[in-house]
């Protein structure tokens, strides 16, 4: 049998062991490749939100685990061995104590990292209500996002309201999404943006985001909204911002037309039939 | 002498008087009428009519198994004549007995049979899921199929280990004969039987579309299905407000001579906390269904945004309910792992009063994180960062649970019976669920993992290998106790190792496709997440053949071989294996006493319960 102090040692050491080997795979591997990517402001610090998450647990993870494997290879009955009771420890209050101590160090720390994170990224791209607290200086370019069952349309309000199916926004700009819903309650999800806001019927739902790369992404819809929610998704541009000024161009020349048949634009709309749509 | 009766009330009367009254008030519903409700005459649907035969539906029921007898004779100043006493014979399972030991196996099959149809709805979604387009189901049925299958074990494991084991072990554990109101006790099985029906009655009303969730304004839209899940959530709350109440009154008042709350067995702890909850939040729960329902019927509108409503009045109300639920399911595992543990290490319980601890924080901090569900819905923006501290400090408490699992393996001689790999599995599987759930606690890591499949592998972590896992480990561990017969091991074991290995390797993809992308509750996904798709539901296939391993095992070992459980085959202190296998109908001879220790391992013999020497003599027969 191995002395008791030997096993807390042993522990110890392949705790700090594991966590040595785990630690830099994580910073350097797992980390820079976590979701949802690089391509905007905030997608970025989500990326270093879930980094830093994934350093604190670590430790604690590789402790549990090697204690854990360990306990029960170490301290297991030989098999066919009658009953024989192990040590009546009923607690040891060091260790309780350094696990409180380290356990509420970790939390506090993440809470206060994750309130810098939301507070210092303008909601962190997350819906953060009709007057967030926290807003982008300079100048920010409004579209909003319709969603109704079963799609999403946009409306630029600064390029005289006009509405499309297509979400394409310039790169390098503050945006602000300003997300509601026309009948159950949606959620619009641009992935690689690093956006997910509720579009909760007559709610206006803003959220931001800085894109910095030309790309494509997915649009999906995140909160189940009826028969169809499984097939509301959706591409998205960052384009250029000459691109962008001459699609937003053609757009208005496309829909001049049918100006006068949209509502004025506002924060908000009402559904039309107002009663139970299926 | 009995008199004979010209009706034995029992299941059959109480489906009989059920299905007459459920016709009886689909009758009366449809006599309705008022100017308000024309708009129900020509939609063919009368949610009215199917609210008011739910609810003559399960009177009936409930009338046709005895439950208006006693009453009804009371007032009549009749003596009570109901057979709910009788002590033998297979037909009591089959009839309102207020016994705790058959109310308890009532429950074990019971809920067995509506869990197991909850996990086939879950092997026909991940069929679907094989192909990234349509395959099987068109949207309607996919989205029925994904609302039965959560709503189903939502409802039905709320009750899942405090029902069967709960209603069994705990009187027996505190040194009762029975429960504080037997009646209710019963009541509350029977409530969750004619609920479960109910759910299943929305397939012929065309099914609903909300999920588990029921979010307004979808659920006011949604066709007559949605009152299934109205009628079962709420019936479901009713049963839990009653067993929680039952339970606490059960604990509070009848614990015997000597039994301090400072020796109750940890198992016994963990349904006080749990009931706790069940009585504070589940009021909430039937309150906001029935806004909903009088929303569908009345033409209210408490949840309609246009007319002075708000569907964030439903996401409030549903989340109040809604978080302290998933603690609900999550502190009776914690309960049976700390109870596992010591008996399969060899030692006392390490840190009783930390673990206590835990489960009463747990259980006060879940009333205080609920809007993490709704960090990006736009609600309360400002109140973020409260909600995440709130939901961060939970794995304080939740950390005091680790901490003594893991320290009550310290210096043990622990055997790897099959009880004691469940529980063991309990601390990975929630080890794993609990550091997803950091994620989605964090408001920054939560905008991508929101509402996609990460936080669905996240909670089917904590509830299928936190409370599945903990409930396998009870029913290994318990049901030779309470049937008297053995289970067969090495089925066991294949059980065991299957179902732990494919729960893994179906929710530890699922981390990741969420991560990447796919939202839950999505009959369509991704061509490039097809792979990994393909590979969580053939996992999930395995899984669900574990469970038909259990099964096979539980049918041949009680049913066919019934080798006869030794009285105490894990060498367990507990008081319930100092009894006879199955338990006496009168638990015990006399009251037992209580000592200061509810696990007398490690050489401290006098310590314990006065139990330990027989509380039930061999030589008495026992009827």
């Amino acid at each position: 049998m191995w002395s008791s102090r030997g096993h807390g040692a042993r522990i110890a050491a392949l705790t700090v062991i594991g966590t040595a080997i785990v630690l830099p795979l994580v910073v350097f591997v797992l980390g820079p490749n976590m979701p949802p990517g690089k391509g905007t402001t905030v997608a970025s610090s989500q990326v270093t939100d879930n980094t830093v998450l994934l350093v604190v647990m670590t430790p604690f993870t590789v402790f549990i685990l090697v204690y854990l494997v360990y306990a029960v290879v170490a301290f297991r009955a030989k098999p066919g061995e009658s009953l024989v009771d192990g040590a009546p420890l009923r607690g040891h209050f060091r260790a309780q104590l350094a696990w409180l101590v380290s356990t509420t160090a970790a939390v506090l720390f993440l809470a206060i990292f994750g309130t810098t994170e939301l507070l210092a990224d303008n909601g962190a791209g997350g819906g953060s209500g009709p007057n967030p607290v926290t807003k982008p200086g300079g100048a920010v370019l409004p579209v909003q996002v319709i969603g109704q069952q079963w799609e999403f349309t946009y409306r630029y309000p600064t390029y005289g309201g006009v509405e499309t199916a297509t979400l394409v926004v310039p790169v390098g700009r503050e945006i602000a999404f300003h997300v509601t819903s026309l009948d159950a309650i949606h959620s619009f999800w641009a992935y690689e943006l690093g956006v997910k806001a509720d579009a909760n019927p007559g709610v206006d739902n803003v959220a931001y985001v800085k894109p910095e790369k030309v790309a494509s992404f997915h649009i999906r819809c995140a909160e189940l909204c009826g028969l169809w929610h499984g097939y509301m998704s959706d591409t998205g541009y960052v384009v250029s911002d000459a691109t962008f000024a001459s699609w937003i161009k053609a757009r208005q020349r496309q829909f001049a037309p049918i100006m006068k048949y949209l509502p004025k634009y506002a924060t908000s709309y009402t559904p039309d039939p107002p009663f139970r749509a299926g | 002498m009995r008199r004979r009766r010209l009706v034995e009330f029992n299941l059959l009367t109480g489906v009989v008087l059920g299905v007459v009254g459920f016709y009886v008030g689909w009758w009366l519903g449809h006599l309705v009428k008022a100017p308000s409700l024309d708009y129900f005459d020509d939609t063919g649907q009368n949610d009215i009519a199917l609210f008011v035969a739910y609810f003559t539906g399960v009177i009936g029921f409930l009338v046709g198994l005895g439950f208006a007898n006693y009453p009804v004779q009371r007032m009549l100043g009749r003596p009570p004549s109901l057979r709910e006493k009788e002590t033998e014979g297979a037909g009591r399972y089959f009839r309102l007995c207020t016994d705790h030991k058959v109310v308890g196996i009532q429950y074990l099959i019971g809920i067995g049979a509506f869990i197991f149809i909850g996990g086939l709805n879950a092997m026909l979604i991940r069929f679907e899921l094989l192909r990234p387009t349509h395959l099987a189901w068109n949207g309607n049925n996919y989205l029925t199929l994904v609302g039965l299958h959560g709503t189903m074990m939502m409802g039905m494991m709320t009750s899942g280990i405090l029902g069967p084991f709960a209603n069994y072990f705990v009187p027996l554990m505190i040194g009762a004969r029975r429960m504080a109101f037997p009646r209710i006790e019963a009541l509350t099985f029977w409530l969750l039987m004619a609920a479960g029906t109910i759910l299943m009655t929305a397939l012929a009303f065309g099914g609903f579309p909300t999920g588990w969730t029921g979010y307004a304004p979808l659920s006011e839209q949604a066709n007559m299905g949605m009152d299934a899940y109205i009628a079962f959530f709420a019936l479901v709350g009713l049963s839990m407000t009653l067993l929680g109440l039952n339970m606490l009154a059960t604990v509070i008042t009848m614990r015997a001579p000597g039994l301090s709350w400072s020796r109750l067995p940890i198992f016994v702890w963990g349904t006080v906390s749990t009931s706790v909850l069940m009585l504070l939040a589940a009021p909430v729960l039937i309150s906001t269904l029935f806004m909903l329902a009088l929303d569908r019927t009345a033409q209210t509108t408490f949840f309609d945004s246009q007319a002075g409503g708000s569907p964030y009045l439903y996401e409030n109300l549903f989340w109040i309910f809604g978080h302290p639920e998933v603690y609900i399911l999550a502190l009776p595992g914690m309960g049976i792992v700390l109870e596992l543990l010591p008996v399969f290490a060899r030692k006392p319980l390490w840190g009783y009063r930390l673990a206590v601890t835990g489960m009463l924080g747990i259980a006060l901090l879940s009333f205080l994180v609920w809007q993490h569900h709704l960090f990006v819905s736009g609600i309360n923006a400002d109140l973020r960062p409260f909600y995440m501290l709130s939901t961060e400090l939970i794995s304080l408490p939740t950390g005091f649970i680790f901490v003594c699992a893991l320290g009550t393996l310290w210096a043990g001689r622990i055997r790897l019976t099959v009880p004691m790999l469940f529980a063991l599995a309990w601390i990975f599987n929630f080890l794993v669920g609990g550091l997803s759930g950091v994620f989605l606690s964090d408001v920054p890591s939560d905008v991508t993992t929101h509402g996609s499949f990460f936080s669905m592998a996240h909670f089917h972590y904590t509830i299928m290998g936190g409370l599945i896992f903990a409930f396998f480990g009870a029913v290994y561990y318990w049901v030779p106790k309470m049937t008297g017969f053995e289970l067969d091991e090495r089925l066991a074991k294949i059980h065991f190792w299957v179902m732990f290995v494919a729960f893994n390797s179906t929710f530890g993809p699922l981390l990741v496709i969420g991560f990447l992308g796919m939202p839950r509750r999505v009959v369509t996904y991704a061509g490039y997440l097809q792979g990994a798709n393909d590979w969580v539901s053939v996992s999930a296939f395995v899984l669900g053949a574990s469970m038909l391993v259990f099964v096979a095992n539980l049918v041949w070992s009680q049913v066919f071989a019934r080798v006869p459980a030794a009285a105490n085959p894990w060498g367990s202190k507990s008081i319930e294996f100092q009894l006879p296998s199955p338990v006496p109908v009168h638990d015990f001879d006399r009251i037992p006493t209580f000592g200061p220790d509810p696990y007398p391992y490690g050489g401290v013999e006098d310590a314990g319960f006065d139990g330990r020497r027989p509380v039930i003599s061999p030589a008495r027969p026992t009827p």
